[in-house]
Parts: C-alpha cells; sequence; structure tokens
C-alpha cells in the first residue's frame, strides 16, 4: 500500500478531568476515505481540533509526508493543505456568503485591494459545484443550519488542500444534499485527496468508506479497511459491548386530537399547514433542507408570527405570542440549532436541565439545589449523557452529549406536546436507540410528539403518520401503512 | 411576496434612514432659519464637525472587535499638548512634520491599549478607563498645569487645518479622506474583514486563523492614530492647548457610532453609518442654537436620540428571514 499523507503518532490530549485523547494513532491516505467511528465523547472532535491547530496537543507527533510538523495556529493547518469543516457550525452570521467562503484566503486585485468580484464569482461557481441554491451575496443569518452547513464546504473547498477533513458533515442534511455529499466526497477522492470523514451513520459509512478507524473513550482500538468488518464487529469495538442498535417502535392507542391546526400561514416562509395531532402519536414531518418544516414550529412555538390560520390546543384556541405562553400551555420545542437555541453553553449541565422548570423546583423563591440534580441526574442517565459530573459547563461536552442535555431539558418540563427538531442528529448509534426507547415511553404514557426529521429511517420506524413538506407547503400525508421511502422520497422533492 | 415594508427597509439600511433624517432636518432648519443651509454655513458645520466624524469612524472599528477606546479625548489631549509644547520648542517645524509627529504619538497611546488588551488580557473597557485618566494626568505633567496659548503658537502650527482649499477647510478635506480610507480598509482589505470576523464570532474567527487580540490591538492602533492625529488638529483649531481639552468628548465619539448602528455587541456596522452618526450630531449641536433651542435641550435630544438609536438596532436585528415561498413562487 502507499504511503499515508498524514500520520498521528500517540497524540494525547487532557482536559480537566477528562483525557480527550490517550495516545492515538491515525493514518490517512491520498485517495482514500477514513472513517472515524466512536461514541460520543469518544475524542473524534478533539483529534480534528488537534490536526487543525485549534487545540494543542499535550504529546505525541504530526507527521505530513512523513516530516513531524507543528500546528499552533489554524493557519499551519492551512498552509500544510488540510482543511476542515467542523462538527459546531464556526462561521460568521453577519458577513455574507460569500465573505464567509474567503474568510482565510481572499483574491487580491493589482492594487492589492481585496477582489469581491471574482470573489462573489467563485462564491457562485463554488456553490454551483455543491448544487446549493443560495445567493452570495446575503448574510449568512438568513441561511438555515443545513444551508450554513453546506456554505462550510464551499468555505473548506475554496483553499486546495490534500487532507480533508469532515466532522459529521451530513447530521444536518437531508437524503437529497446527504447524495450531493457523497458525489463531493468522491470526486475529491478521486482527485486524490485524503478524506477523514466521522459520521454515526453506519449506512454512509459503508457506501462511501474505504477504511475505518475506532475509539473508544479516547482510546484507540483499531484499524482496517472497511470491506473486512461488518457493521457488528465496528460497533462492537466502538462500546466494547454489544448493544441494542434498534428500537422497535411500541404499539401505543391513540387517543382524541390534542392540537389541530388550520391554514397556518407566514407572508413568506409557509403557507396553508393543517394537521390534527393525536394523544399517543408521534407525528413525523419530512422533508427536504429548506422545506420550511423548522418554521412551522417555530410558529407553533411562539417563535415566528403568522399571518392567518387557527390553531387549539386541548379544545382551547392557542395563539403563542412567546414560547412562554407555549411552554405554560404544554407544548415544547427542541430545536435543531442546538448550540445556539438550545443550551446555555456556559452553565452546567444540570442547571441547563433544570432551567425551563426552575419555578416548580424553588421554595419560597430559592432552588432547591439537590432536587434540581436528582431531575438533572435522571435525565442523564436516561439519555445516556456522558460527562466527567452534572456540574461541568455544556460548552465542555462532545457535540452529541451537547444535543442530549438539550433534549433532558423539555423532556424534564413534562409538557403534552412536544416537538423535536432533528432529535438524534449527532448521537451515536447506542444513545440514538435509547433516545427512540425514550419517546416510545413518552407516547405510551399519553404524551403527544411532532418529530421533524431527515432521516428517512428514522421516520418511518418511528412515526405513526408522516407529514411531507416541500416549499413551504404540505406536499403529502402518509399513513403508518402505507409508507414508503420512495414514495415520502418523491412527495418531497416536489416531483 | 415581499415582507419588507419600506420602513424595514429603511430600518435595515440605517445608513439611508439616517441620511433621510438628517435631510429632513436640514429642510427644517432652513425653513426657519434659511441662511443655515447656505453653502458657506454648512462647510462651517461640517468643519466643526470634522473631528467627530473621523474620531466615530476610528471608534467603530475598536467597538468591531467587541472592544471600546474610551481613551480617544485624553489622547487628543495629550497629543495636542506634546505637539504644541514642541512647536513652542522648535517653531521651525513644518505642519506636516508636526503633523506625522501627532499621529505617531497617537500610535503609541492606542498601541499601549491594544498590548494590554491583546497580551495581557484586560478587558478594553478596564484598560481605556484606565488610561483615559492616566494620559490626562500626563498632560498636567508636562504642561505643569499652564496653557500654551495662541501667541506661542507659530503662524505655520495654526494655519494647516484653517487653509482652505475648493471652499472647504484642509481639516474637512482631511476629515473626507480619512473617512474614505477607512472605508476601502474596512471593505476591500484582509485586516478589514478580519475586523468583522474577530467581532462577528471570536470563535469561529480562531478556527479560521484569526488571531482575535492582534487585530483588537491593530484597532487599537488605527483609533490612537486618528485621536493623535485630531489632538494637533484640535489644539491648532481652537488654537490653545491646556489640561481640560476635548474632556467627555469620547462620549460624543460613541454615541455617534451608537446613532450611526453600530453594534455595542460588535461585527456589525459601516462607515457610512458611524460618519452619519457623527454628522448628525453635529448638525444638532449647531442647528440648535440657530432656531433658538437653549443648549440643555441639546443634551436632552441627544440623549432621547441614543435611546431611539439602541431601540431601532435592536429591532433591526430581529428583522430577517428566509423566504421560502418566494423562492419556490418563481
Ligand atoms: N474544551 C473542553 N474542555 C473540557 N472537556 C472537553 C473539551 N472539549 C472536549 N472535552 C471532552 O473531551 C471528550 C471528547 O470530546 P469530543 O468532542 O472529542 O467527542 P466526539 O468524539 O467528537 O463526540 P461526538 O460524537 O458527540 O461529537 C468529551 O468527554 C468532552 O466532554
Ligand atoms: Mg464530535
Amino acid at each position: 500500500m502507499n504511503r499515508p499523507v498524514l500520520e498521528l503518532r500517540n497524540i494525547s490530549k487532557t482536559f480537566p478531568g477528562v483525557k480527550a485523547l490517550d495516545s492515538v494513532e491515525l493514518q490517512l491516505y491520498p485517495g482514500q476515505v477514513t472513517a472515524l467511528i466512536g461514541e460520543n465523547g469518544a475524542g473524534k472532535s478533539t483529534l480534528v481540533k488537534v490536526l487543525t491547530g485549534i487545540y494543542a496537543p499535550d504529546g505525541g507527533e504530526i507527521l505530513i509526508d512523513d516530516a513531524p510538523v507543528t500546528m499552533q495556529a489554524a493557519t499551519d493547518a492551512k498552509r500544510h493543505g488540510i482543511s476542515a469543516i467542523h462538527q459546531e457550525a464556526v462561521m460568521f452570521d453577519e458577513l455574507t456568503v460569500t465573505e464567509n467562503i474567503f474568510i482565510n484566503n481572499q483574491n487580491r486585485n493589482i492594487f492589492g485591494l481585496l477582489d469581491w468580484k471574482l470573489m462573489r464569482k467563485r462564491a457562485k461557481t463554488l456553490l454551483e459545484y455543491l448544487d446549493v441554491n443560495v445567493d452570495p451575496n446575503i448574510p449568512l443569518r438568513e441561511l438555515s443550519v443545513a444551508h450554513k452547513h453546506l456554505v462550510s464546504f464551499a468555505a473548506a473547498l475554496s483553499v486546495s488542500s490534500s487532507i480533508v477533513i469532515m466532522d459529521e458533515p451530513t447530521a444536518s442534511l437531508s437524503h437529497h444534499e446527504i447524495q450531493e455529499l457523497y458525489r463531493l466526497v468522491r470526486r475529491l477522492r478521486d482527485e486524490g485527496k485524503a478524506i477523514l470523514f466521522i459520521s454515526h451513520k453506519f449506512d454512509e459509512i459503508f457506501e462511501i468508506c474505504d477504511r475505518y478507524t475506532v475509539f473508544r473513550d479516547g482510546q484507540f482500538v483499531g484499524s482496517g479497511g472497511i470491506a473486512d468488518v461488518t457493521q457488528d464487529d465496528l460497533v462492537a469495538m466502538m462500546v466494547g459491548r454489544t448493544v441494542s442498535q434498534i428500537y422497535p417502535k411500541e404499539q401505543t392507542t391513540i387517543g382524541d386530537t390534542v392540537m389541530s391546526v388550520k391554514g397556518l400561514s407566514h407572508p413568506s416562509e409557509f403557507a396553508d399547514i393543517d394537521f390534527d395531532l393525536r394523544k399517543g402519536e408521534i407525528l413525523g414531518f419530512y422533508g427536504l433542507v429548506g422545506a420550511g418544516r423548522s418554521e412551522v414550529m417555530q410558529a407553533l412555538f411562539g417563535l415566528t408570527p403568522t399571518s392567518s390560520g387557527s390553531m387549539e390546543l386541548n379544545g382551547k384556541p392557542f395563539k403563542p405570542r412567546t414560547p412562554g405562553d407555549a411552554v405554560d400551555q404544554g407544548l415544547v420545542y427542541v430545536p435543531e440549532d442546538r448550540q445556539h437555541q438550545g443550551a446555555i453553553l456556559t452553565l452546567p449541565i444540570f442547571q441547563n436541565i433544570t432551567l425551563p422548570q426552575l419555578g416548580g423546583l424553588s421554595r419560597s423563591g430559592f432552588i432547591d439545589m439537590a432536587r434540581e440534580y436528582d431531575v438533572a441526574r435522571e435525565y442523564a442517565t436516561r439519555l445516556q449523557l456522558k460527562a466527567s459530573s452534572l456540574s461541568e459547563n455544556v460548552e465542555n461536552l462532545s457535540g452529541g452529549n451537547q444535543q442530549k442535555v438539550v433534549i433532558g431539558k423539555w423532556l424534564a418540563t413534562n409538557p403534552n406536546v412536544i416537538i423535536v427538531d432533528e432529535p438524534t442528529k449527532g448521537i451515536d448509534i447506542g444513545s440514538k436507540a435509547a433516545v427512540h426507547k425514550f419517546m416510545g415511553e413518552l407516547v405510551a404514557q399519553g404524551l403527544s410528539v411532532i418529530m421533524v426529521s431527515s432521516e428517512l429511517p428514522e421516520v418511518m420506524g418511528m412515526a405513526d403518520r408522516v407529514i411531507v413538506m416541500h416549499e413551504g407547503r404540505i406536499a403529502a400525508r402518509f399513513e403508518r401503512d402505507d409508507m414508503t421511502a420512495e414514495a415520502i422520497v418523491t412527495a418531497a422533492t416536489g416531483a | 411576496m415581499k415582507n419588507t415594508s419600506l420602513l424595514g427597509k429603511m430600518i435595515s439600511h440605517r445608513e439611508w434612514l439616517l441620511g433621510a433624517i438628517i435631510v429632513l432636518m436640514l429642510m427644517g432648519v432652513g425653513y426657519i432659519a434659511p441662511f443655515f443651509v447656505t453653502p458657506g454655513n454648512l462647510a462651517e458645520a461640517f468643519d466643526d464637525t470634522s473631528i467627530l466624524i473621523m474620531l466615530a469612524c476610528a471608534q467603530m472599528l475598536v467597538i468591531l472587535t467587541r472592544c471600546i477606546d474610551l481613551s480617544v479625548a485624553s489622547n487628543i489631549a495629550l497629543t495636542g499638548m506634546c505637539v504644541a509644547l514642541f512647536n513652542v520648542a522648535y517653531p521651525d517645524t513644518p505642519a506636516l512634520v508636526t503633523l506625522i509627529l501627532s499621529i505617531g504619538i497617537g500610535i503609541v497611546l492606542g498601541a499601549f491599549n491594544g498590548i494590554l488588551v491583546w497580551l495581557v488580557g484586560i478587558p478594553s473597557i478596564v484598560v481605556t478607563l484606565g488610561t483615559m485618566s492616566v494620559y490626562r494626568g500626563f498632560v498636567f505633567l508636562i504642561s505643569g498645569g499652564e496653557w500654551v496659548n495662541a501667541h506661542e503658537m507659530t503662524p505655520q502650527f495654526l494655519a494647516l487645518p484653517r487653509a482652505t482649499f475648493l471652499d472647504l477647510t484642509v481639516l474637512s478635506w482631511i476629515a473626507i479622506a480619512v473617512t474614505l480610507a477607512l472605508f476601502v480598509f474596512t471593505r476591500f482589505t484582509k485586516t478589514g474583514l478580519s475586523i468583522f470576523a474577530v467581532g462577528g464570532n471570536p470563535k469561529a474567527a480562531v478556527y479560521s486563523g484569526i488571531n482575535v487580540g492582534k487585530y483588537q490591538f491593530i484597532t487599537f492602533c488605527i483609533s490612537g492614530a486618528v485621536a493623535g492625529m485630531c489632538g494637533y488638529l484640535w489644539v491648532s483649531r481652537y488654537a490653545v492647548a491646556y489640561v481640560e481639552v476635548a474632556v467627555a468628548f469620547e462620549l460624543q465619539v460613541v454615541a455617534a457610532c451608537v446613532i450611526g448602528g453600530i453594534s455595542i455587541a460588535g461585527g456589525i456596522g459601516t462607515i457610512w453609518g458611524a460618519a452619519l452618526g457623527a454628522i448628525f450630531l453635529g448638525l444638532i449641536k449647531n442647528a440648535l442654537p440657530v432656531i433658538g433651542i437653549s443648549p440643555f435641550w441639546q443634551l436632552a435630544i441627544s440623549g432621547l436620540v441614543i435611546v431611539l438609536a439602541v431601540i431601532i438596532n435592536s429591532r433591526s436585528e430581529k428583522c430577517g428571514g428566509r423566504r421560502i415561498l418566494r423562492e419556490a413562487h418563481q
């Protein structure tokens, strides 16, 4: 086999209380896609940050083309031909799409000034290459989470690099964009680039990766060719035990309508949204990225004003003007963008979980810390949260564990309708089953769940009914018995 | 379907809104006191506002990086006193050399703030509150509390800002040049873009290989350079240097930025906004006495406008959406 372009030897990185990386190794080969696999908190993103000069490793060697290098800052990584798409969105909301793409490698004109005309043209080309339909001149904040993510791909591709790192690139994308991404990955691979691909989804690992490397609790477990292993082998390496990977849907008795939405419209984001939600039901919302699902959910939660339409909750008119109104009436929303909308990163885990229900946990104005801890511990255990302690700041958790905190936070309020936007995005395979099981328990207790998901297996596996949205409108509805993957995907693409 | 009303558009394009208000005010004042809007008088009012415009544009850069420079007024006083004393000691110095000297002194004072923010890691508000007093204290030390008066300054020293060219004073031309230069700097240089990035999302800046502290340092140097230059221009224009020169002027500078739509949270703002914010304040200051409103009202009105600007700022940050349906209709 040819020589690796990038080799890591005995890399370690310790944070207070956690050994995130414990003398791990990794090789990346030109023209090959290497999957990096591990549970939430296994140290994958930490490795990416070491490789891109954001964290200095405590020890170990990084070799590029057999020569040792040091990474002091993100600019060093760029110099060594490494570009990365990070797990969390590290972009600039107030800058335009073009400015974001070229933030660290601009084109200049003959006067040494930035050549925006050329960069706008290149941005357009890059976005077309990625098949992303966004205007390069608008501020990034106007884009959806997924589109922002796609812009970060364009940024990574704008520099010529021999090593491309993608940390859970498909987490916020839906079927169509994922196919596009595969195409892109294959094209980069064929151009001879070495690719590190981090993912929790085994179907995609088997589809596009050539090699694998597995980490468990910050330690290297093994690596090899993907053709020589099965999914069960990989899962066993990841967790060191066997786990139930799929949680079968429980049959629940579905009761009366708890919420009904009629003709809900917004001036520019969605129109004519009609549906009923029944007791004990999981209602799935599927659609391509940017179909307007999250916007509808935000309107239900009182975050976005609507222009017309009416809603009823528990038989009473429901017109939330703020999220507070919605929570008071028993409707909660777990947003998709957990970094910005979901958690207070600088507060500890337990306070994040109990934040929405502090009223219930305090006695004559003082917070009952012991009970706060109990509630937090219960949800942390049920969601298999991995953290050094419950007083750790959420900021310091791995991406997947941050998600679990946000989910726990809203579930702990005992709502009667819960809207979850991409509930298992970025969550590892074992915990995913736990989240699904948990949702099953909730509906069994008589709650109703609206689940927005871009993952077809999740929608088909969990939902009692599915509503498919396309360009801000409802395109199709399916009952559990007549759902097929083809029909759902076709409806979502508007065909 | 369009979701942006005219008002919404105006609010999201702060500069236009502010520009329109300024024009309306000029028309109003012109109606009551026609001589106010004669070219000669307008040029005079602009000359009077020039220093505020330059300082506001430079301050904007600092604010963009999530910092603030409260020491600019003291920098003016200290640099102004330095060059005035220098002029007394070396009367033959050409005005241009004095100008360059003032910029140099200003940079040193700005860089000192910048170093404390970047390498020592002290919050800028603390640093510049400190240097605000320190620099003003130095003015007293080097002058012994004495004034440098007009008759001690050489004609060359006094002439530079007052000389006129195409009906505008050199001071006005300098303000225009500085504003244009800073516009080009913010829009067309890597450093300018990085300054927006640093304030917009410091974490993402690190991930993009942008050294947050270094760019904060750079903005303090620019703010210092402009303040230093203004120190000479101020002392020369008013033909006097003393300890209390430009006391509390930093508040007007920050106010001009806020009125101009510069977000105190960093990362948002334009040079035009800052310049128009300064012009707006200058207009109030120059127009109110003309239409017979007492200076006390001036303060109250400026204050009200600042509060209003903050409200509009926070509103406009909430605007914006994705317009899925419109895309679909095309
Ligand atoms: N800045 C930090 N401070 C303290 N601890 C940290 C920090 N960053 C990461 N950790 C800890 O290091 C461990 C590894 O985290 P990392 O983000 O690398 O996980 P991951 O494998 O990427 O997980 P996921 O699949 O959830 O993204 C976790 O236990 C996390 O809590
Ligand atoms: Mg991660």
